[in-house]
């Protein structure tokens, strides 16, 4: 290395230095020139995309919910309504020490020490600034303790809310039904945009099955949210926030007078059993009642999962509504109509007689079909065959009318078929016939229809099974000499808004073809004699100031065996008969059919007519 | 009279000298005094208008102007003859990092020495003024073996504040020291062969990243395949960015800013915040600011009196223009997602003084370059 080398040439340095500034400058320019490229683009080009995005990014949609239509019955009484109820709940980051506010609630007895743990799972779950539920359901009590205790506890809130209320408890129970939290099944059966996850919806009776029409359509309003979801309220104009309101369900009147239900209901006092009234001359429900029932609020109020339990593990079943759901044999109740099938085909007339020696035989076959008179009733008509529901001489027409004719005008009447009564789950019950047996069963022995079979069908035992439901509607079909409506539970609906009620259409069906009218006439003064002449519940009607037609059942739950003496002092009271009555008033011109069942209750003249009666008589005014 | 006209220079003179007692560059001056004024505007929007977060910025501010006017009174000569010094106390702090740094977000960046500071911010400086004093007295271009001096005077501060890991500042770091010798006039066929040899070391690089930093490059090339995750700052950047449009949306009415749409907002993004609500032209007039306090620096840098001063002065200035370029770019998506803030007016301590001291160590710089003209 020459000493040269060492000298510095600092003039060309400085030119050196100085092109390399130059160079670095036209890079630096260059690249804030792309810089500014892609700004323009963004800011000047693609403007309206982004600013869609941002617009997008801060608009939330919540839904409003409509509120659910109230219930009434068919005078304006009402059913199903919703309440205010208080709940308490705390917001998270307006509490300082949310454990210590907790245990403070707790010695309040607001909430319960053992629900503190779940609670603050939930409150660690959630977002700082959302409301978390801790509490539901304040009765005015503890209301007042936490009113006057509210300053000691900052961000714990008392906030309204809308719950389902049933004035009523027990006695609508299982014509209203309840509402209660959306299932997974409800969710893959709903129109999954009309419902809220947090909202209710029915889960049986008028409830369930007018669930479209009671709850209304959802609206919605945009509002702003920041990134993580907290509303942010607006204070410009600015912005277009769109919005729909929600419209609110229909309000729905039953046919069911609460008057009725209530006394119905008492009469029955907890005993298992049914009752039901139709107003025969447009098929009106004005009566559904099972028993025991269950009260709904416990339902609407979040029951838990320990009440619930005991609710379905209850032996008397109260969740079951043994009126629309229970399929009881309808035993004597069905004599009017076997009678008149009769009578239509000549199987028998006004005046033939039949000797009842207490038994019936078939030809060449020594099985005894007994009566339920042991001593028998001697030789009758059909009148008295009736009132005093005398079983031999059914037996005696029965092979006569056949299996098929039965089937062919019990079904006229409706049995065996469904009332289309608006509630869910509805049963068919059951009207064998021969072809019924030929399908219903597999091997070729059964399928065969055995005369024997139709002697017991004749006095509604067997393999028949009928609702009570089904009964009372028959019995209007009777009362109004074959005339039949179509069966209502809503009187109408009506829109919340403008008031405007809609009533329900009434409905009439084929009538029943009984060709004499003086066969109606006579079977149904054969039912009269029931309950105010000579018959099984003369006792019930004999003082009534106006005329009533009856018919009394008395059901076997287990068989007695041929030689065996029924003693219901020595049977177990789960196996006693049970006791049926229909009747309807007044006989010339029906207004109520009325059908009653006690289960195990022995004896239909006796222990179900006079509750049939109380009704007839509360309804007619007497 | 002759005698007289003597005395009044003199006297002038004299008052000239008090007068630089000190020493400062107006222009500079003036310009980043504006920036920081519209940084604190910016911040304060950008921050959901926290005074708390405002008062600790103006505090820095104020700190980190102290700093400067501290630095701008050190002679040139003595910032030279300390650079070495520099350099080897902020190696041993960086070393001192990787054993009893704290953590903090996954790095181990802080070291607390009663004061709690980031040493790879000092190396932003020492670094090139170490390169620069290294260079001073030897004939430019430097030789092979001088650069290759060079490059492990680079390259042992990068790598260690690579391990911390904080890829972006020790990419700054290694960028500062090559600002110097790319100053110092090397050929430029080492400058291409050293782009060649960019290609293999970034293979290589790629397999040293972490996860994250992948995944940052990755996004960049498709943020929308992530929009939730990764892709999600440089998504919700775009969207300030271009709903801002050309006149803003108003300061304190950007939605993506106010309602917490925007990452980072205070820091690293505060670039979209000035999109969103003040539109191009408020970018723009940032961007030019940037622009002339650039120029400033190159402008000392050209007419320093001494090789050490010339490739400091270029090496701080051209370094700040990485930082803004690094920073506007990657916030409208140019660049992958680098963790560099926005030169003055992000929301932070370290950075901001070690940015004033570099201004300081400029405005030094010109003194001397006035001073020397004097003489």
């Amino acid at each position: 290395m020459s000493l040269s080398s060492h000298i510095k040439d600092h003039q060309k340095e400085k030119e050196v230095f100085f092109s390399r500034i130059v160079i670095s400058s036209l890079i630096g320019i260059g690249l804030i020139g792309i810089v500014i490229l892609r700004l323009i683009q963004l800011q000047v080009i693609e403007y309206d995309f982004f600013s869609d995005r941002a617009h997008g990014n801060r608009i939330n949609i919540r839904a409003t919910l409509p509120s659910r239509g109230i219930i009434y019955d068919r005078n304006g009484k009402i059913l199903a309504e919703n309440k205010t109820s208080f709940q308490l709940v705390v917001i998270p980051e307006q509490i300082d020490e949310i454990e210590e506010t907790l245990n403070k609630l707790a010695n309040l007895n607001l909430i319960s020490p053992k629900d503190i743990n779940s609670i603050n799972n939930e409150i660690n779950r959630s977002q700082k600034f959302k409301p978390v539920t801790i509490r539901s359901s304040l009765d005015d009590k503890e209301m007042a303790t936490f009113a006057a205790n509210m300053p000691n506890f900052p961000g714990v809130n008392l906030q309204p809310r809308l719950i389902r209320h049933y004035p009523q408890n027990e006695y609508t129970s299982h014509v209203v039904g309840y509402i209660g939290a959306i299932s997974k099944n409800d969710l893959n059966r709903l129109n999954r945009t009309a419902y809220d996850p947090n909202e209710k919806i029915g889960k049986t009776g008028t409830e369930l099955f007018n669930e479209k029409r009671l709850h209304g359509s959802p609206g919605f309003y945009q509002y702003i949210a920041n990134a993580r979801g907290r509303e942010i309220p607006i204070n410009s104009n600015s912005i277009f926030l769109d919005d729909k309101p929600s419209t609110p369900g229909s309000n729905i009147y039953l046919t069911i007078d609460l008057q009725l239900q209530k006394l119905a209901t008492e009469l029955l006092d907890g005993r298992k059993g049914a009752v039901v009234a139709v107003d025969p001359n447009n098929g009106e429900i004005l009566t559904l009642v099972s028993s025991p029932a269950y009260n709904p609020n416990l339902f609407a109020n979040n029951l838990t999962e320990n009440e619930y339990r005991k609710l379905q593990s209850n032996k008397d079943q109260p969740l079951f509504n043994r009126a629309v759901l229970g399929t009881y044999s309808p035993g004597s109740t069905i004599k009017p109509i076997i009678g008149l099938a009769a009578l239509q085909i000549g199987a028998t007339n006004l005046n033939l007689r039949h000797i009842c020696k207490g038994f019936y035989s078939l030809p060449g076959n020594t099985h005894r079909y007994r009566d339920w008179l042991h001593t028998g009733h001697g030789s009758i008509n059909l009148h008295t065959a009736i009132s005093q529901s005398c079983d031999v001489y059914f037996y005696e027409i029965s092979n006569k009318v056949g299996i098929d004719v039965m089937h062919e005008y019990l079904t006229s009447f409706g049995l065996g078929e469904k009332t289309n009564i608006e509630l869910t789950g509805e049963r068919i019950g059951l009207i064998p016939s021969t072809e019924w047996k030929r399908t219903m069963f597999s091997k070729a022995e059964d399928k065969r229809w055995f005369p024997g079979e139709t002697v017991i069908a004749s006095i509604g035992q067997g393999y028949m099974l009928a609702t009570p439901l089904q009964l009372a509607v028959s019995t209007a079909a009777l009362a109004m000499r074959g005339k039949r409506f179509q069966t209502n539970l809503v009187l109408a609906h009506e829109d919340p808004l403008d008031q405007i009620k809609e009533h329900q259409e009434i409905v009439e069906l084929d009538a029943i073809k009984i060709d004499n009218q003086k066969h109606w006439e006579e079977v149904i003064s054969a039912m009269q004699n029931v309950m105010q002449g000579n018959g099984t519940a003369r006792n019930v009607g004999k003082d009534a100031p106006y005329r009533m037609a009856g018919k009394s059942g008395t059901v076997q739950v287990i068989s007695i065996g041929q030689e065996e003496e029924y003693d219901e002092d020595n049977i177990e009271e789960k196996f006693r008969d049970h006791a049926l009555f229909i009747s309807f008033a007044p006989t010339e011109s029906p207004k109520i059919a009325v059908s009653v069942i006690i289960e195990n209750g022995q004896s239909g003249s006796q222990v179900a007519a006079p509750i049939a009666k109380a009704i007839m008589d509360k309804y007619l005014g007497y | 009279m002759v005698n007289m006209k003597i005395k009044t220079q003199e006297i002038s003179l004299d008052i000239n000298n008090n007068f630089n007692l000190i020493k400062y560059d107006g222009p500079l001056m003036i310009l980043i005094s504006i920036t920081c004024l519209l940084g604190i505007f910016i911040l304060y929007s950008a921050s959901n208008e926290s005074l708390d977060v405002l008062n600790r910025q103006i505090f820095r501010i104020f700190i980190a102007f102290t700093a400067m006017m501290l630095v701008s009174q050190i002679p040139t000569e003595v910032l030279r003859k300390l650079s070495p010094w520099g350099y080897i106390g902020g190696i041993i702090l960086l070393s001192m990092v990787l054993w009893l740094g704290e953590f903090g977000q996954g790095a181990q960046r802080w070291l607390n020495l009663g004061i709690r500071f980031q040493p790879s911010e000092i190396m932003k400086l020492s670094v090139p003024m170490m390169i620069a004093w290294y260079l001073h007295e030897k004939r430019l271009p430097p030789t092979g073996k001088e650069l290759i001096v060079i490059m492990v005077l680079v390259i042992i501060p990068g790598l260690l504040i690579a391990r911390q890991p904080d890829l972006g500042t020790s990419l700054l770091v290694i960028a500062a020291g090559l600002m110097v010798v790319f100053l110092s006039g090397i050929p430029f066929r080492y400058i291409f062969s050293l782009i060649i040899l960019c290609i293999p070391s970034s293979l290589l690089l790629w397999k040293f990243m972490k996860d994250y930093q992948r995944q940052r490059v990755l996004t960049l090339i498709n943020p929308d395949t992530d929009p939730l995750g990764a892709g999600y700052n440089i998504i919700q950047s775009k969207i300030a960015m271009g709903s801002g449009g050309i006149f803003g949306k108003g300061w304190t009415n950007g939605s993506q800013v106010q309602l917490e749409f925007l990452p980072e907002k205070n820091t690293d993004f505060i670039f979209a915040v000035v999109g969103e609500e003040f539109g191009l032209l408020g970018v723009l007039t940032i961007l030019t600011l940037y622009i002339l306090i650039i120029g400033r620096g190159l402008y000392i840098a050209s007419n320093a009196s001494d090789l050490y001063g010339r490739l400091l002065a270029g090496s701080i200035s051209l370094t700040f223009f990485v930082y803004v370029f690094v920073n506007t770019a990657m916030v409208i998506g140019l660049m992958p997602i680098v963790g560099i803030p926005l030169p003055l007016i992000s929301y932070g301590g370290t950075s901001m003084v070690t940015l004033m001291i570099g201004f300081g160590m400029l405005m030094s710089i010109n003194s001397n370059r006035k001073l020397v003209a004097k003489k």
